[in-house]
């Protein structure tokens, strides 16, 4: 028994080592995300407290105080929505001499008691309340925009080249289908397989998890649908020549998990190397998340997300071109 | 008959290798033209430029007297060596797919009956037996109405009950007018089905004629099968003995006298069995070669 056992492991070992592909990827892959990390978070440790500050920061008293971080402000109403999603701790309005604060928020009083007591004593209060923007409503539409991601890539990406290697393109070349109405089959059908997927994982999770949603329901599942047309695209793009499923596996891993850990999914790029943070530009998921996140939780309108909109427009148009230029039956 | 598909000088070259060098052929409309050779000979390159998919290194095809374009698509029907379709579809929704990429094309119920698919229609074409899968493959084929069709080795893995189905499919479908280029491993099949024939080895057309004809102008023989056992005169000067196993082959062309010589030497023609020249001597005589290699 152990020699058959031996032969065969012997055999898998020799299969594994010998495919440069497999080997490469399992070594690279851990040491990118560790590098990855260890780059990203290698600033300064996040401030524990955040005060946003309308007019010149004074330079002493309540203003020095250490870890706490001062934000200039120059939108006073995005700023007064901000604390009271205690996203801000606490808003002081200089000119005015005025400042919010949300006494539902735990961080909020203890920095007014801070603020009062370094001879700002007549600065008016204005309370705000407003519920914490809790974790599970800041990665809700991070976790949707991921879902969207995977299945626009893998389910239009992989499937595509699957078709090229078992020869379902090669069938379809000799029929009058065009490439372009070919394409445009699979943008369609996996659009509509997304847009139905979101909708219902979004309102099942409603049911029994009661997130934040403070925008409009049309320029939510615009911002959706935009992301996911472009993550298709991209796919066809992936998917254009390659013939083989394990590289296009590669490629798409290679693609979706920096996507997945540098987009804003999981975490907020606010603190992350400035490097990362321009990098992240450079993702169709950051931009989608971007927009969904201000639709939902800061009620951003339709005009506020047309920067991640038409992003998310350029991107969709040049992975079209790309794709369709670059795409072979076989 | 006019021509419906004119090849001329027809190159391929795959990295150095001439897969397809230089061949002209006419193929007649409404004939049956089979394309045989052995592994690497260049016919599987030939058809698929034939069919549009793979574009030739140099040479011409004219479909009805025009460069390969959209009217050829529209008109032909391809039946590949292996095809994947679809999964998780069925053989009735699979038939509906491809009918719709076509503007004109055949009534699904008519194609379903010629191809005897009405067992198997709801069922997944991942679970479609071979003879059943090859009747798919067929009717998509045909789903268009084509003028022209190309079968990929249509048979090959198939038994003879399946085989034998297959061939009176394609006997229907000449019936009917059309035109059919057929490549196949059975010289059987070549021989049942054809008009025409075209050998190819090493990217070339080495013969080419009706089966009939190619036999009669390559042989003026026959053969005389014995088992070695009974063979027991050795060698019969001055004819051709061939060793084949278990048997004994005598190439002859004088029958009478050769049995009269056997049976001078002793020999016992109790197990003697007598057959014509076949496609399958043809072919080894052409190529140096069996078939199935």
């Amino acid at each position: 028994m152990m020699k058959r056992l031996l032969a065969v492991f012997i055999a898998r070992n020799k299969e594994f080592l010998r495919d440069r592909a497999a080997l490469g990827w399992n070594l690279l892959f851990p040491v990118l995300i560790v590098a990855g990390f260890a780059f990203a978070f290698s600033g300064e440790p996040a401030p524990l407290y955040k005060v946003g500050v309308a007019g010149e920061v004074p330079p002493s008293g309540f203003f020095t105080t250490p870890h706490v971080q001062f934000i200039a402000v120059d939108d006073l109403a995005a700023a007064i929505t901000k604390v009271e999603r205690h996203r801000l701790d606490l808003l002081v309005d200089i000119g005015g001499a005025r400042y919010w604060v949300n006494d539902e928020s735990p961080r909020g009083p203890l920095l007014e008691r801070l603020l009062l007591g370094s001879d700002n004593a007549a600065l008016r209060k204005q309370a705000v309340s407003g519920r914490q923007i809790r974790y599970v409503d800041w990665v809700l539409p991070g976790v949707l925009g991921m879902n969207i991601m995977f299945s626009a890539l893998y389910g239009v990406g992989f499937v595509i080249v699957r078709y090229r290697k078992n020869g379902v393109l090669k069938r379809l070349k000799a029929t009058p289908l065009s490439a372009i109405e070919f394409l445009a089959a699979q943008i369609v059908s996996r659009l509509w397989l997304i847009v139905a997927v979101v909708v219902v994982v979004f309102f099942g999770t409603h049911l029994f998890v009661d997130f934040a949603m403070y925008g409009n329901y049309l320029t939510l599942f615009l911002a959706f649908a935009m992301g996911g047309i472009c993550m298709i695209s991209m796919g066809l793009v992936i998917a254009a020549r390659i013939a083989s499923e394990e590289f296009a596996e590669g490629m798409l891993n290679l693609i979706s998990w920096p996507m997945m850990f540098l987009s804003g999914v999981w975490f907020s790029l606010e603190g992350t190397h400035p490097l990362v943070q321009k990098l992240a530009m450079i993702f169709p998921l950051t931009h989608m998340i971007d927009a969904a996140r201000a639709v939902m939780l800061d009620g951003a309108s339709l005009a506020a997300i047309a920067p991640q909109l038409g992003v998310l427009l350029a991107m969709t148009a040049g992975f079209l071109a790309i794709g369709a230029w670059l795409f072979r039956w076989e | 008959m006019t021509a419906l598909i004119e090849v001329e000088n027809l190159v391929k070259h795959y990295q150095g290798v001439r897969a397809v060098d230089g061949i002209s052929f006419t193929i007649p409309r409404g004939a049956c033209i089979g394309l045989l050779g052995p592994n690497g000979a260049g016919k599987t390159t030939t058809v698929e430029m034939l069919e549009g998919i793979k574009v030739p290194t140099s040479g011409s095809i004219r479909y009805q007297g025009e460069p390969l374009g959209a009217k050829f698509r529209r008109e032909a029907g391809i039946m590949f060596q292996s095809t994947a379709l679809q999964e998780f579809i069925t053989v009735r929704e699979t038939l509906r797919m491809f009918r719709s990429l076509y503007d004109h094309g055949v009534a699904l119920d008519e194609l379903i009956d010629a191809c005897a698919l009405h067992s198997f229609l709801d069922r997944d074409t991942r679970k479609l037996s071979g003879g059943q899968r090859q009747r798919l493959l067929l009717a998509i084929a045909l789903v268009n109405d084509p003028q022209v069709v190309f079968l990929d080795e249509p048979t090959t893995g198939l038994d003879p009950q399946a085989r034998r189905m297959l061939w009176q499919l394609v006997r229907d479908i000449r019936r009917r007018g059309k035109t059919v280029l057929l490549t196949t491993h059975y010289m059987e099949e070549a021989y049942e089905l054809c008009d025409e024939i075209i050998i190819m080895d090493h990217g070339r057309i080495i013969a080419q004629g009706s089966p009939d004809e190619l036999l009669a102008r390559h042989f003026h023989d026959v053969v005389l099968q014995l088992p070695k056992a009974d063979f027991t005169a050795g060698v019969l000067p001055p004819l051709t003995v061939l060793d084949c196993g278990d048997s004994v082959e005598i190439l002859t062309s004088a029958v009478t006298e050769t049995v009269q010589q056997l049976l001078a030497s002793g020999v016992s023609l109790d197990r003697l069995r007598i057959r014509a020249r076949t496609l399958d001597d043809l072919f080894l005589e052409l190529t140096g070669k069996e078939l199935r290699t």
